[in-house]
């Protein structure tokens, strides 16, 4: 069957419309589901009508071996995560946008540069520069991707002891890499193109197995990866048969990926995220350069604009710009007044009395981080909720902040899991208009987006960041396992104010605690 | 720059900016499925790679990597609207 080509862009400019509704139904939860609906049926439209083209019938085989092998990777993925693994999966599934960008762009090349079928794709120089473009943003995005899912799911750049699984993909994909560099160049032989595939496969792979974040001179070694991959991209624009190019740029560009979201971790993770999310589809809208295909280039940027976003949310919610997050590092400065100081006034509770406070209470307010996350406390956190409500007649409601936990919407997802109607979870300016009339506050396993030093010392990291005001709520209960500092490694002078009280324990424990007093009360 | 160029430019640029305008408005509840489903759209890629992979004309090579991507896009495509669709399952009012 051969669809005509008028069938075959009608059918694109459909699935493009679709994708945009997708989006736009996705402002609000109650359209939402139908957004999703709508852009799998985009999806499939567009692939409907690729498979038939109208010029040349296709030979199925390879389309089918992929998307079956895809499907059943896709699909038991999606079903089986467990929502707290979340980020982790966003983070890996941008990694296989970027790869597979990078391999359209390298099969698209190698196609245009085989001698006796040069017709089939022109090799002009928008193709050539949109390969380039490809090949490059989606190198960055895999690799890039890659670290960010191995510091969600916290075997990269750490010293503690790993599982066995965690162990077999950490070594695993470095070996891999150096073995696909060395596979591509051993048969070829060597020439200076290789020689630096090979080094920037070599950096890979050492980098990702180190145990420390930090890179010495990272700096230096960002630019020269940048160098060399514009370096490659150039002579791959210039001459597409040098395929040792090719695969030095995707090397160069991998090894600046690695790079770039090395030094990146905690708080910062949402930041990301959210632009690996935009790469990953501006590598998409590069390759629809490459075949000249709309549908690709439509979708590719809405990706992209939706990530870039994100980001800019992602760095307002902590006041820092985007070049700070990607090439600084947040620490105590000199400035930083000591913990011991800080803390010397700090009174601890018990669950009993909270659940005395709780009672008395007319509104409570739930501020959760990502200490909520790790002691996956988000049930024991919504039934505390609900019981509250139910027993005492108080008025719960929860308090995001943009930031809190490791991607965008993290707590949202987390709460919405548990169980709790989204029109509990407040954002931060909402609640903060009516902070003062907060009974109860309670914080669990949040802290930087609490600190008032944000708002009181401008020589403080945090300074000028927005943040929850709860040290403006009539009382305070701090849930934390100990008075350690969060990302920023500050001291939290709101842990000693007169109004808060200290429950120390882990973030399950205590409310499964609180929720049994509560009950007997 | 050929008329084509140009096209394929005006399509980019206006993409960006309806991409922009539409998703300033997602509230942050619906962040983690604004993602996950903008993962699931960017394995758009899947055309592309479809093209490559199912053309009897091209080389062996660019075919077999055509494969590969059209395995890649579609992990983003099936699972990022599959993991999209139950996460906004559990966005209900009560």
């Amino acid at each position: 069957m051969n669809l005509s080509p008028a069938i075959v862009n009608i059918g694109y400019l459909v699935a493009a419309v679709l994708f945009i509704l997708d989006l736009k139904w996705m402002t609000h939860p109650k359209t939402a589901v139908r957004g999703n609906r709508a852009g799998m049926l985009a999806m499939f439209i567009a692939v409907f009508v690729t498979l038939f083209p109208s010029d040349h019938s296709l030979d199925y085989t390879y389309i089918l071996i992929g998307v079956a092998v895809g499907s059943v990777i896709g699909a038991v993925a999606a079903l089986r995560v467990k929502m707290t693994s979340m980020p982790e999966l966003v983070g890996l599934f941008n990694g296989f946008g970027g790869a597979a960008s990078v391999l359209v762009g390298a099969s698209a090349l190698f196609a245009a540069s085989h001698a006796l079928k040069q017709d089939l794709i022109e090799p002009g120089m928008t193709m050539l520069v949109a390969t380039v473009a490809a090949t490059l943003i989606g190198s960055v995005t895999f690799f890039g991707s890659y670290v960010a899912f191995g510091k969600l799911a916290e075997f990269l750049a750490v010293k503690w002891k790993l599982y066995t699984w965690q162990k077999a993909i950490k070594y695993g994909f470095a070996l891999a890499t150096l073995a696909g560099a060395l596979a591509y160049v051993v048969p070829t032989g060597m020439n200076p193109y290789n020689a630096l595939t090979v080094f920037s496969a070599a950096i890979i792979a050492s980098i990702v197995m180190m145990k420390s974040d930090k890179i010495p001179m990272a700096g230096f070694a960002k630019l020269g990866f940048l160098v060399l991959a514009i370096v490659a991209g150039v002579l791959v624009a210039r001459d597409p048969h040098n395929e040792h190019a090719f695969w030095m740029l995707v090397a160069s560009a991998g090894a600046l990926g690695v790079l770039l979201t090395w030094s990146i971790g905690g708080a910062d993770m949402p930041v990301v995220i959210a632009l690996l999310n935009s790469y990953s589809g501006l590598a998409a809208a590069a390759t629809g350069f490459v075949i000249g295909n709309n549908v690709l280039i439509i979708s590719g940027s809405l990706v992209g604009a939706s990530g870039i976003i994100l980001t800019m949310i992602m760095c307002k919610a902590m006041n820092r710009s985007l070049v700070n997050v990607m090439f600084s590092r947040m620490g105590p400065t000199s400035d930083t007044p000591d913990a011991d100081e800080v803390y010397k006034t700090v009174k601890s509770t018990s669950a009993d009395e909270v659940a005395m406070m709780a009672e008395t209470a007319q509104r409570i307010v739930i501020v959760p981080g990502y200490g909520m996350a790790v002691a996956q406390a988000q049930h024991a956190v919504r039934e505390f909720g609900n019981l509250v409500a139910e027993k005492f007649g108080a008025e719960v409601e929860y308090a995001i902040h943009p930031v809190a936990g490791r991607m965008p919407g993290h707590m949202n997802v987390l709460l919405a899991e548990a169980d709790v109607s989204y029109d509990k979870l407040k954002e931060m300016d909402e609640i903060n208009s009516t902070i003062e009339t907060v009974d109860l506050c309670i914080i669990v396993g949040a802290n930087d987006v609490v600190n008032p030093v944000a708002r009181t010392d401008p020589k403080s990291p945090i300074a000028g960041m927005p943040i929850i005001n709860v040290d403006k709520a009539r009382t305070v209960v701090v849930i934390k396992r100990s008075l350690s500092p969060g990302f920023a490694g500050i001291p939290n002078p709101l842990f000693a104010t007169d109004n808060t009280m200290m429950f120390f324990s882990d973030a399950k424990k205590a409310f499964n605690e609180l929720n049994t007093a509560v009950k007997e009360t | 720059m050929g008329a084509d160029l140009i096209m394929l430019l005006t399509v980019f640029v206006l993409a960006i900016f309806v991409g922009f305008e539409i998703i300033t408005k997602v509230p942050p509840t619906l962040h983690t499925p604004l993602m996950s489903g903008s993962n699931a759209i960017s394995g758009i890629t899947l055309v592309g790679a479809i093209v490559l992979a199912g053309d009897p004309r091209l080389p062996d090579l660019a075919r077999i990597l055509g494969c590969v991507a059209v395995a890649l896009a579609t992990i983003n495509v099936v699972g990022g609207f599959l993991v999209t669709g139950r996460m906004l399952h559990m966005f209900k009012r009560k």
